[in-house]
């Protein structure tokens, strides 16, 4: 089955639906309203005719300040069907109020998904709605910012270790009260 | 120990306990068993059948509290740095640090963007022994352990620094 087909399949079952294909590229994308993600994802991995029972990767991508755009990707691989299918949304980079842009979980249809969503949760500061345990993953929990952001800005210490090269040299925080655990 | 020449007769050995102490701690250097990223792969090389740092006396413990030397085999994020700070404290003295590689020696390739990267593990701890390399090849690290042995060789951590005063103001008035 190919990406018309698949594009034509989920168009059928949500008619309503504003979807959009990007096709230029070796790898046609489907752009889904971030609000629809969960019931595609859903359709995708139920249906008897797509059966997308694996998800490959969970991609997040800042486009910085300028566009103010945000976007998910979703690579799921049909194994019984040997197809790949690529779904993304574009959506702004923070809510009006200031917070996390919103998107909902996918990790009730696949739990590979969890881990993936608080990696984007955690570099990106993307929240998923609905996600069981949003930590963070990778970084300490006590970390301030989503540091794979445009705009991030690197802090001056981290538990009193200067963050840049260019500040203090060898032995700088030997002494001193903040190093303790 | 010092220079003498070795005749193979056996017999008698002359020292003082300060280079007998000396030698006993080069000679069994004891690393803990710890690696942080790429340069953890050719420390295990060197600590392999091919390198055989055991020739050297040097075997890896796997506490803290039986550890000699810390190699600071990879990247020091700052999420390992505290760790690494809490591991160096439960160590007993006397104890050394190797680092090795450009990461730990001063954060290597994540000198500029390195936003989660110790740019230098002597930030945190202190260090002996800088071992040059990204990754350095286990001939590095055991010349990185050469110049440790070199370097404990050469300390005096028996005499007490009165001792040494007193011995240099006697050398002054003779």
């Amino acid at each position: 089955m190919n990406f018309q087909e698949i594009t034509s399949l989920i168009v059928a079952r949500f008619p309503e639906l504003a979807i959009d294909a990007d096709t230029k590229n070796p790898q046609p994308v489907l752009i889904v309203p971030k609000e629809n993600i969960a019931e595609v994802c859903q359709f995708l991995h139920e249906d008897n005719r797509l059966f997308f029972d694996f998800l490959a990767c969970i991609t997040a991508i800042d486009n910085g300040p300028g566009l103010a755009t945000m976007e998910v990707i979703y690579n799921m691989t049909s194994i019984p069907y040997q197809t790949d299918f690529t779904i993304k949304s574009v959506f702004p980079r923070n809510n009006p109020e200031g917070d996390l842009p919103v998107v909902p979980t996918v990790s009730h249809i696949w739990r590979t998904a969890e881990w993936h969503e608080r990696e984007a949760y955690d570099l990106m500061g993307i929240y998923f709605e609905g996600h069981p345990d949003l930590r963070r993953i990778l970084l300490p929990e006590d970390w301030e910012g989503h540091p794979l952001r445009k705009d991030y800005q690197a802090r001056e210490r981290y538990h009193g270790i200067y963050v840049r090269y260019e500040d203090g040299g060898p032995g700088q925080e030997l002494v001193g009260p903040d190093h303790t655990l | 120990m010092s220079e003498r020449a070795k005749t193979g007769d056996g017999g008698i050995i002359l020292t003082n306990a300060e280079d007998l102490m000396n030698w006993a701690r080069l000679s069994s250097l004891w690393p803990m068993g710890f690696g942080l990223a790429c340069c953890a792969i050719e420390m295990m090389a060197a600590y392999a059948s091919n390198y055989d740092l055991e020739r050297f006396g040097i075997m890896p413990r796997p506490s803290p509290r039986q550890s000699d030397v810390m190699i600071v085999a990879g990247t020091v994020t700052f999420k390992m740095a505290d760790r690494i700070r809490r591991l160096y404290e439960q160590m007993p003295e006397p104890r050394y640090v190797i680092s090795m590689g450009s990461c730990s020696n001063c954060g290597g390739p994540y000198w500029e963007h390195g936003y989660h990267v110790v740019k230098g593990v002597d930030r945190i701890i202190p260090v002996d022994i800088y071992v040059p390399g990204c990754p350095p090849r286990p001939e590095a690290l055991i010349g990185g352990f050469m110049k440790l042995q070199e370097k404990i060789r050469n300390t005096k951590e028996v005499a007490p620094a009165l001792f040494l005063e007193m011995e240099a103001a006697e050398m002054v008035t003779a």
